[in-house]
């Protein structure tokens, strides 16, 4: 007998085929009520496994920032901080990589690609 | 009190071996290892016959102990192969600690080699691939210390100055220090000319790349009165894992070198201000800053006030890296083992110009991964037992 708790597709699956359908879905802790990433079995904070998958409102800040040095051309490489407590590794477009600061308010794109990701554009047009 | 207090002073490092061979062309990461090995059992009078426990790990070979056991022709009851960055090796004190006191093993051996520079200079690629992060191309592990570096100086006001300072007080230690692979003078201006990589991170704050080889050989404290050189005695020791990517460390100015650091002064009943000497592993000049920091030396966030005093530099009030650390003196891909080298020198005495004037205990901080994984050992000679 397996465990049905851990039935179906794995969360790293799920994470990339949700996105690949255009929607961005993180897992939520049912007893803590954050969402973290990336996927895993179990909330890193409180070690729950009654986690569920969530639609996080998309919103984000920068938290941390970089400009990697490039003979191709420079880019942007950031830390976002989500609404609702996950973070993730992304960059922010539509700005010079280098004028990205900490605590810019930002908002989640879903980018198609053989294997999806998600960038941020700068909440405030 | 945690039980692992009655570990204190009971295990010794009574041999050090260290090639010094920075560019060794025609030398694998293999021959660095053994020519380390060899020579820290020759320095307490024991020969390869003697082992009984090793305590490896290797960026060009997943399996390392097996490798190393048969070139060294080993015949090893106790084995230990974790493999967590650059703190490696002092995860394995540790475990070295447990295992001799376990009886498990009567003879320790932790080794290390790299050929990284001749072998074409870039981080050999471990198959660890990041899928969360590989899309967004930060350049590994530069980018993951850069957004640390960031973050610190957008909360604590810390400066591309006093990161640079850190580069140079490195230097002049290494000045001192006739085995460093670079000792060239270095200024504060130089280091912000350099060429950027991963803002703030220039190339002349980032370690070096060099080959080299290292070991250390443990026996329990008893048997370490009857070895060649006075016994330098592991007082305490901590370690602590906090991510493996840097989007999940939980807070990037402040690293799980707290935890390390705590563990290791508990079980030394020590305190920073009982420290003679330090050694912090300085893969990039942001992380002497968070060391200095998480292992108490000065409140978080006035690291670059302090170095920018001169505290860390030769003639300062805190004698740092004084081998000339990752940035000046070495780095064959994973530096952790050579942290622990120079503090048992230092507790020798044999350091010439750079000797701290009697020393009597030193700290040694190792960091692997981004920050991932942080040790800390603290080490001593006879009369702080």
């Amino acid at each position: 007998m397996t465990d049905p708790r851990f039935d179906g597709t794995g969360p790293d699956a799920y994470f990339w085929r949700t996105l690949a359908q255009g929607r961005l879905e993180l897992q939520r802790c049912g007893p803590c009520q954050q969402d973290y990433f990336p996927p895993a079995l179990v909330c890193p904070r409180c070690g729950n496994t009654d986690v569920h998958w969530a639609q996080p409102s998309g919103k984000g800040q920068v938290y941390a920032t970089t400009t990697v040095r490039d003979r191709a051309g420079d880019y942007n490489v950031a830390l976002v901080d989500l609404e609702g407590g996950a973070r993730m590794m992304s960059r922010v477009e539509g700005v010079e990589p280098d004028a990205v600061r900490v605590g810019l308010q930002l908002l989640a794109r879903v980018v198609q690609a053989e294997r999806p990701y998600v960038v941020f554009d700068l909440a405030e047009k | 009190m945690s039980s692992s207090n009655s570990l204190r002073g009971k295990t010794a490092i009574v041999g050090i071996g260290n090639t010094r061979r920075w560019q060794a062309p025609d030398r694998s990461a293999f021959d660095q290892l053994q020519e380390a090995a060899i020579l820290a059992l020759e320095d307490c009078g024991l020969t390869t016959k003697d082992v009984d426990g090793l305590f490896c790990a290797m960026s060009t070979s997943g399996l390392p102990v097996l490798n190393v056991a048969e070139k060294l022709g080993l015949k090893i009851r106790h084995a230990d192969g974790t493999m967590v960055g650059g703190a490696s090796f002092v995860f394995h004190l540790q475990s070295a600690m447990a295992a001799l006191h376990a009886g498990l093993c009567d003879v320790a051996l932790i080794c290390y080699g790299s050929n990284q520079l001749t072998a074409g200079g870039r981080l050999a690629p471990m198959p660890d691939p990041q899928p969360h992060e590989d899309p967004f191309r930060p350049r590994y592990p530069i980018s993951s210390y850069a957004l640390a570096a960031n973050r610190h100086m957008a909360l604590y006001g810390t400066t591309r100055e006093q990161m640079a300072d850190v580069a140079v007080a490195a230097r002049a230690w290494a000045r001192l220090n006739p085995d460093a692979f670079v000792r060239d003078p270095l200024t504060r201006e130089e280091v912000l000319a350099s060429r950027m990589i991963s803002d703030p991170i220039s190339k002349a704050d980032c370690c070096l790349v060099t080959d080299g080889g290292g070991a250390l050989v443990l026996v329990r404290a008893e048997r370490a009165r009857d070895m060649p050189h006075p016994p330098v005695y592991v007082l305490g020791t901590g370690i602590s894992v906090s991510h493996r990517q840097i989007s999940t460390m939980p807070d990037l100015t402040t690293t799980a070198a707290v935890e390390s650091g705590r563990r290791a002064y508990e079980m030394a009943g020590l305190r920073p201000a009982d420290i003679d000497h330090v050694m912090l592993y300085d893969a990039f000049t942001i992380n002497t800053l968070l060391f200095l920091e998480d292992l108490g030396f000065c409140p978080k966030g006035e690291a670059g006030r302090l170095v920018e005093s001169g505290a860390i530099a030769p003639g300062g009030s805190l004698a740092v890296n004084t081998n000339g650390g990752g940035l000046s003196c070495n780095h064959p891909g994973m530096y952790g083992l050579f942290t622990l080298i120079e503090s048992v020198e230092q507790l020798r005495g044999h350091c010439g110009e750079r000797q701290i004037p009697g020393a009597q205990i030193s700290l040694a901080h190792a960091n692997g991964g981004v920050l991932s994984s942080q040790a800390t050992a603290i080490l001593g000679n006879e009369l702080t037992l």
